[in-house]
């Protein structure tokens, strides 16, 4: 298995001061995949991202994992609008002059 | 430099209590928090001066000079030395958040750093600096005619010198991802991204609409009537167009391939319409006006 792209859990709970429940809850809830090699438990390079929003939600605006799951979704509702109205603006420049 | 009115960035009373300003604070701070408001730069100012605000207004020492002082603030300095000696640490109970996909995150303004000298507490208690490392965006304003062709830029982003390839046919509000250009993350941490969001003005008199162009041309009444050879511009050069006898005003014809490149699509290009506009002859003369009556005449009888 290639763990160059992988981040190990243990080493984001100690950076963030959260426990290993919060990752498990968090895949729970399918926010997350966890994929365990040797006992550790690793999450995907590429889904830092996301999970930095998630934390941040957590730990500054104190919103519980239901509550990110529910922002989430309205996040890519929003993230789908914002692309439409580009392209719609981009169309609209057409009929001006 | 101008006085920063922190009561009014947290809509709070000036007599407001410790905890009526922490809920302004957090209750403000849901509604502009970047990760909640992304591509929105006026939310990320908001979120700004909101922590900058709290900087001040939550911490027991700050205020009390902030109020002292207030509008007469630019005569603090002999405050300021007496102060000096106890230098100001963060409370890390109140929360400073931090902004995950800005870059230059959380700068204080002039007025703060006059007053305070800087930042006191670093991020003022912001838990822990990202793990990751922060993205960085940038928006690159392109005129049509540089993205018809795919050309190297040079970017000065954070006063690193980056060269990168803008594929040819970037779409407006377009936003590409370059990995591992943003900030140094922690320890084994990743490097952040950067970002950068094309914004494409159109000088020409060509119209873009996805990957097809538009345009219309001028012919003359004749050769609608009786048809003919024109030239017509394309995005890149000239064309040879027939017009069949008899072409109607407002006519459109296709060019298959003569349109925008597709964007990341290497030979594939869109189409140009072009829209045929008829010159109605003015000013006629009188010999004109003789042979038109005599057309007339013709197609009445």
């Amino acid at each position: 298995m290639n763990l160059e792209n992988l981040i190990p859990i243990p080493e984001l709970c100690s950076h963030y001061e959260l426990e290993m429940s919060f990752f498990v809850n968090l895949s729970e809830m399918g926010l997350l995949q966890i994929t365990t090699f040797e006992t550790t438990a690793y999450i995907d390079l590429d889904s830092i991202y996301k999970i930095e929003k998630i934390i941040h939600l957590h730990q500054d605006l104190e919103v519980n994992i239901e509550g990110i799951d529910v922002v989430f979704n309205l996040l890519q509702k929003m993230d789908s609008l914002q692309k439409e109205v580009i392209a719609l603006k981009n169309r609209l420049r057409l009929y001006e002059s | 430099m101008a006085f920063i009115d922190y009561y009014k960035t947290l809509e709070v009373d000036k007599k407001a209590t410790e905890a009526e300003i922490k809920k302004a604070y957090r209750k403000l701070a849901r509604k502009y928090h970047p990760d909640l408001n992304p591509n929105d730069k006026e939310a990320e100012r908001k979120f700004k001066e909101l922590n900058e605000a709290n900087e001040v207004l939550s911490h027991v020492e700050n205020r009390k000079k902030y109020d002292e002082y207030g509008e007469n603030w630019q005569h603090g300095e002999q405050f300021e030395k007496s102060q000096q000696q106890r230098h100001y640490q963060g409370n890390p109970q109140q929360g400073g958040f931090d902004s995950s996909s800005f870059s230059g995150e959380g700068d204080f303004s002039d007025f703060f750093e006059s007053m305070f000298g800087g930042r006191s507490s670093s991020s003022g208690g912001r838990r822990n600096a990202q793990f990751k490392g922060q993205d960085f965006n940038a928006e690159l304003q392109l005129d049509l005619k540089d993205i018809y062709t795919a050309h190297k830029r040079t970017l000065t982003i954070n006063g690193k010198n980056i060269r990168i390839t803008i594929p040819a046919g970037v779409e407006n509000g377009q936003q590409i991802k370059i990995s591992g250009l943003g900030g140094e993350g922690s320890a084994n941490a990743p490097k952040g991204d950067l970002y950068i969001t094309f914004s494409i003005e159109n000088h020409t008199n060509f119209k873009l609409e996805k990957h097809n162009l538009y345009s219309s041309v001028d012919i003359d009444l004749y050769t609608a009537i009786l048809g003919g050879e024109i030239t017509a511009d394309t995005f890149d050069g000239k064309v040879k167009l027939i017009v069949k006898p008899g072409t109607q005003n407002g006519t459109k014809v296709k060019l298959k391939g003569k349109g925008f490149p597709v964007y990341k699509k290497e030979g594939e290009f869109g189409d140009l319409y072009l829209t045929y506009q008829i010159q109605i002859p003015k000013n006629l003369s009188e010999k004109e006006k003789e042979l038109f009556t005599e057309l007339a005449k013709l197609r009445t009888s």
